[in-house]
């Protein structure tokens, strides 16, 4: 079972548990870590104290209710959210209905691959460390960045954070799920 | 059928995840990433650093109401958000453009057909029907323009482009796109120049009309 394994961090285990089990513990759990730094991400953007608890609440919402699009093969649940929290943002300020990619999601039952999960694990951690080891401007560009404060035209990413070795990895998560992967280019 | 070989620059795919592209350009990335395990990839990395960040932000204690409310409301009923489904060689994103119909086509001349998609501020994006051999009408752009086949391919002085391809223009990039022999060429085009419908002409008129 994945979820006694020592090498998952106990977000995924949490995630896991909401995802396959709607444990309610695990998700306070995990509200309890996430709420409070998706408040201070969307308030960084302006956005007042009332409207960033609401969003946070539709963020953790959608958390719940989207538990079976999350896999631990091609992402963190920080990776997860963050995406989450950028769409339903962007989708009550802007009243827009962002386009989406296509959901990719493993088959009920498909055997968990221990290995993959924790190297997702690790490479998360190798873009921690790359992002700790930026200059204080460089790191400010960053978190700009990825909040969506930079226009596209501002946007070019060349900061020395190991993007290759992570793609490389998140491909061999999409890889497992060749089946479906095959039918999209037929 | 031949592997994507034109994508998404990676600026784009970071601008994408984290949200500051415009919807009609958003709206190719979609499709495109649909359709290429490669930049979807791309996407999830960048959307892995937006996790790292996320989780390294100075927190704001939440009131406990909001918690106690959240939790109660893990069992309401909800209306969930549409989800749309590839529709033929229509990706899921421009299934959800054109809300679940079929494209409402107009005739451009010469066999071209166009079907806007959307249209705002931001720029524009819609369907392009080029018959084989035809050249794709000039749509006037002076920014950014992204444009994704969906059916045939086309071929012009950077290179040919099929299922999947995406051409990255800007207002440098002179090409004269003609759509190759075989399916009609079925492309989704993006920009940013508002549109210019008296302008929008097969390019093959244009001398004739002296625009």
């Amino acid at each position: 079972m994945l979820s006694r394994s020592t090498e998952v961090s106990q977000q995924t285990v949490w995630m896991l548990a909401v995802r396959d089990h709607r444990d309610k513990a695990a998700f306070a759990a995990l509200f309890d870590h996430f709420a409070p730094r998706l408040k201070g991400f969307i308030m960084r953007t302006g956005t007042p104290a009332t409207q960033a608890e609401e969003i946070v609440q539709d963020v953790m919402l959608t958390v719940w209710r989207k538990a079976a699009m999350f896999d631990p093969h091609r992402a963190q649940v920080s990776a997860w959210i963050y995406q989450i929290a950028r769409n339903r943002h962007i989708d009550i300020v802007r009243k827009e209905n962002r386009p989406l990619p296509e959901a990719m999601i493993e088959e009920p039952g498909t055997e968990p691959d221990t290995g993959q999960v924790f190297a997702i694990a690790q490479e998360t951690a190798r873009l921690k460390d790359a992002l700790a080891n930026l200059t204080d401007d460089q790191r400010e560009m960053i978190t700009k960045a990825y909040m969506g404060e930079l226009s596209h035209q501002e946007i070019s990413i060349q900061t020395g954070l190991p993007l290759g070795t992570i793609k490389s990895r998140i491909r061999l998560g999409l890889d497992r799920l060749r089946h479906e992967l095959k039918g999209l280019r037929e | 059928m031949t592997a994507i070989t034109h994508h998404i620059s990676d600026a784009l795919i970071a601008s994408y995840a984290a949200g500051s592209l415009p919807q009609v350009f958003a709206t190719v990335v979609a499709a495109h990433v649909s359709l290429c395990p490669q930049c979807r990839a791309a996407l999830e990395a960048h959307q892995a650093v937006g996790g790292v960040v996320l989780d390294g932000t100075a927190t704001s204690a939440v009131s406990k109401d909001m918690k106690q409310a959240t939790l109660a409301l893990l069992d309401a009923p909800y209306i969930p958000q549409p989800e749309y489904d590839r529709s033929g060689i229509y990706p899921g994103p421009v299934v959800q453009a054109m809300e679940g119909k079929n494209p409402k086509w107009k005739t451009l001349g010469m066999g071209v057909k166009q079907s806007i998609l959307s249209e705002d501020r931001s720029g524009s994006v819609r369907l392009l029907y080029i018959p084989a051999g035809q050249a794709v009408p000039d749509h006037g752009h002076n920014g950014l323009e992204l444009t994704l086949v969906l059916q045939g391919s086309f071929t012009d002085e950077t290179g040919q482009f099929g299922v999947g391809d995406v051409e990255i223009g800007d207002s440098d990039l002179e090409h004269t796109p003609i759509a190759d022999a075989g399916l009609p060429c079925i492309c989704l085009a993006a920009t940013d120049a508002r549109l210019r419908f008296n302008a929008f002409l097969p390019r093959l008129l244009q001398p004739l009309f002296r625009i």
